[in-house]
């Protein structure tokens, strides 16, 4: 089906939980967190969209934005992109959608890393990328980038037989 | 006692066995780059196996806040560094895509060409690789080697660098291909093609080579789709899903070809469909060529480039399957947020469902038949 | 046979030794000897980091071949190995795996940083690079480039050779009966 009757579904489906449909260049949705899982659910077996492509997070300074890019290989098309809101910048919580597309496992545990969104409901959120003990969230704005020296950074490790 | 009679009499004592947990890598001798696994084996079984990546994390999201779009085109190159011309051709698609570039004709069939030739060169590879791993140690894969030298001499001609070719641009390429190259190119697809009938008349009917790899690894189709799979990983367990068919980006629309696929998805699956999309590819570069237009290759309005603010994501096939840009600007002359959709991070998430119950050799050929870069894991 | 070409290989004049014996004996140092096997047969291991892996193994394959020099055997184990080749950006997670490959290798033993990356980091400025291989290990020899075209890495072995050749076995750190100050 098409994205205009998928989002017509969904808003029938889910009435309170579809916010907005921002203009751009991709069709974009914008759900709240509370049902998102079923919302998913729903995507995932109705509109056969079928294959979670991206996920990822974007810090803005009002609040964090999780983006899903979602695509369907049983009626081939353009992305259908579903975003979350999460204002609530200091425990960012939302639920995880590893339950329904695998491919959130290594992706949703990337932005926990980066931006320390926690994913409720995942199997294993530990971070993937650095380590435990790493100062601070790298992609969050409020993170400065600059180069660290082996000696400063080597303190932060975890001792050996926990890494 | 006879054998059988101690078997029984040991299987009637209570044996205390426990699996073993060992540590595979980050430094070990297959080619792919430092990768770690924690594998816990029964006996020679794997019962659980644990990536634990992250050892070349570079910081190539948090870098490219810091710099302009010009700038992001070299650290974009090694990103995946074995494919650095799709990794290019994304970006620019990206970028092309928010800024509403358009972009030349000549552009977009050597764009065409250049993609197609990295992805022949990328799969070489992986065969290669795949053959290290099996143990048949270097002699496949200086033969790879050897045609990817011939193919890195067409980009070296017309970029100027071996491997990182900071070729592409938003608007078109960075300058024009030499007088003498689309012949050259030509001799050198023929070449190629007869090397590939070669390897595989050599190599893909030894018999231990298919004892080691038909129903080795198999991913069903419908894992491979929801754990994210794509690229010929993918289209190996039987799901013909292309993105230059099925959300066709560039002029591949005005290309005759296939989309190969196999039926079992194992790993001598796998191990075909690199060699049949070379030969697709082959194909492609081909028509490209003979159909080659006159003209610019770059847009020059492209020149001063300032995006507006708004997002965008565009994704292309690369070699390795689909690989995505997604980037939120501003209308600062760096990107707000740029985020890499990787490929291989995503082709890794069935790779513990594929090897629970197999040997701890398979793992490796497993492994080794996913086709990673350690690179565009840990961006 | 020691190459009779170079002129610091054999260092005691002929003149010493008695006309019958000048075609059955040759006289040279111990230098010269442990040097000359040392240098022929350097093997290096493969520690391939990230993109300069690949042209380390161009540089091995059959187009220019570091097989020549003797160093066709890269060994997957640091203890066989001569010579690491730290190819590629060493970030922070990487770091003390890199340190404990470079203590499993025996003496005599040299460290090449190849590529930007390992020499300074490389176009990676960020918060996970170790800007340079020489925050943990004595580098014996730079090699730049981005990669480094094989054919660079291969002038580097050359070099390498020739640091090697002018080194004593009664001056080199690894025979000294007291750690260097």
């Amino acid at each position: 089906m098409s994205h205009d009757a998928t989002l017509a579904d969904l808003q029938a489906a889910f009435p309170d939980q579809v916010v907005e449909h921002p203009q751009g260049l991709d069709f974009t949705v914008v759900v709240l967190p509370d049902r998102l899982r079923e919302l998913f659910l729903h995507l995932r077996d109705k509109a056969k969209l079928n294959y979670l492509s991206n996920l990822t997070v974007v810090d803005r300074p009002e609040r964090f934005e999780v983006v899903y890019h979602l695509y369907s290989t049983i009626e081939p098309g353009p992305v259908f992109v579903v975003k979350v809101y999460l204002p609530d910048k200091e425990s960012a919580h939302v639920p995880s959608a590893v339950p329904v597309w695998q491919s959130a496992y290594y992706q949703e545990r990337e932005a926990f890393d980066m931006f320390g969104v926690v994913f409720d409901g995942h199997p294993g959120l530990t971070r993937l990328l650095l380590w435990e003990g790493f100062p601070g969230h790298p992609l969050r704005k409020d993170f400065v980038n600059r180069t660290y020296s082996f000696d400063e950074m080597g303190q932060t490790l975890p001792p050996e037989d926990q890494r | 006692m006879e054998d059988s009679q101690t078997v029984a009499a040991l299987q009637d004592e209570h044996i205390d066995t426990e699996s073993i947990s060992i540590n595979f890598g980050p430094h070990h001798p297959s080619t792919h780059g430092v990768f770690r696994m924690v594998v816990r084996l029964d006996g020679e079984t794997v019962v659980d196996v644990e990536p634990k990546i992250g050892y070349l994390h570079r910081g190539i999201e948090k870098l490219a806040e810091e710099r302009t779009y010009l700038q992001i085109i070299p650290l974009v190159d090694r990103l995946d560094y074995v494919c650095p011309m799709t990794n290019e051709q994304a970006f620019c698609l990206a970028v092309e895509k928010l800024g509403a570039i358009e972009v030349p004709e000549r552009a977009e069939y050597i764009r065409v060409i250049m993609a197609e030739l990295t992805r022949i060169m990328s799969h070489v590879l992986a065969v290669g690789f795949l053959w290290n791993e099996l143990g048949a140690t270097f002699t496949p894969m200086i033969y790879a080697y050897r045609q990817r030298e011939y193919l890195q001499d067409l980009f070296e001609l017309a970029s100027g660098a071996r491997m990182f070719h900071n070729y592409m641009r938003p608007g078109g390429v960075v300058a024009d291909l030499p007088d003498g190259w689309v012949a050259r190119a030509r001799k050198q697809l023929a070449e190629f093609e007869r090397f590939l009938d070669q390897f595989e008349t050599l190599m893909t009917e030894n018999e231990i080579f298919l004892a080691r790899t038909i129903d080795v690894g198999v991913l069903p189709p419908d894992l491979a789709i929801n754990c994210g799979i794509s690229g010929p990983v993918l289209r190996a367990t039987g799901v013909a899903y292309d993105l230059r068919r099925a959300d066709p980006y560039s002029i591949y629309e005005r290309f005759k070809f296939e989309i190969p696929t196999r039926s079992h998805g194992d790993t001598y699956d796998r191990y075909c469909q690199y060699f049949a999309e070379m030969r697709q590819s082959l194909s492609i570069i081909h028509q490209a060529l003979n159909r080659l237009p006159v003209g610019p290759v770059f847009n020059e309005k492209a020149k001063r480039l300032r995006l507006p603010a708004g997002e965008a994501y565009g994704h292309i096939e690369s070699p390795k399957g689909d690989l995505g840009f997604y980037i939120v600007s501003d209308g600062k002359p760096q990107p707000y947020r740029f985020h890499i959709r990787s490929t291989c991070l995503l082709n890794l998430t069935a790779l513990r469902q594929m090897v629970i119950g197999q040997k701890l050799q398979d793992l490796v050929i497993i492994f080794g038949s996913l086709n990673v870069t350690m690179a565009d894991i840990d961006r | 046979m020691p190459e009779r070409s170079l002129e610091h290989t054999l260092s005691v004049p002929e003149t010493l030794l008695p006309d019958d014996l000048k075609r059955n004996v040759l006289l040279t140092t111990v230098d010269a000897v442990y040097n000359w096997a040392r240098r022929r047969s350097m093997w290096p291991l493969t520690f391939g980091l990230a993109c300069c892996a690949l042209e380390m193994i161009a540089a091995g394959a059959s187009r220019y071949d570091y097989g020549r020099l003797g160093m066709d055997i890269p060994r997957a184990t640091p203890r066989q190995a001569d010579l690491l080749i730290l190819s590629g950006t060493i970030t922070h997670k990487m770091a003390p795996q890199v340190l404990r490959v470079w203590e499993q290798m025996p003496e005599p033993k040299y460290a090449l940083a190849m590529g930007a990356c390992a020499i300074s980091g490389g176009t990676f400025s960020s918060y996970a690079v170790v800007q340079g291989a020489s925050q943990l290990m004595p580098i014996d020899i730079f090699v730049p480039g981005c990669p480094p075209r094989p054919e660079a890495l291969i002038n580097a072995f050359v070099k390498l050779h020739e640091m090697l050749l002018k080194q004593s076995v009664k001056t080199v750190e690894w025979y000294a009966k007291e750690p260097k100050a």
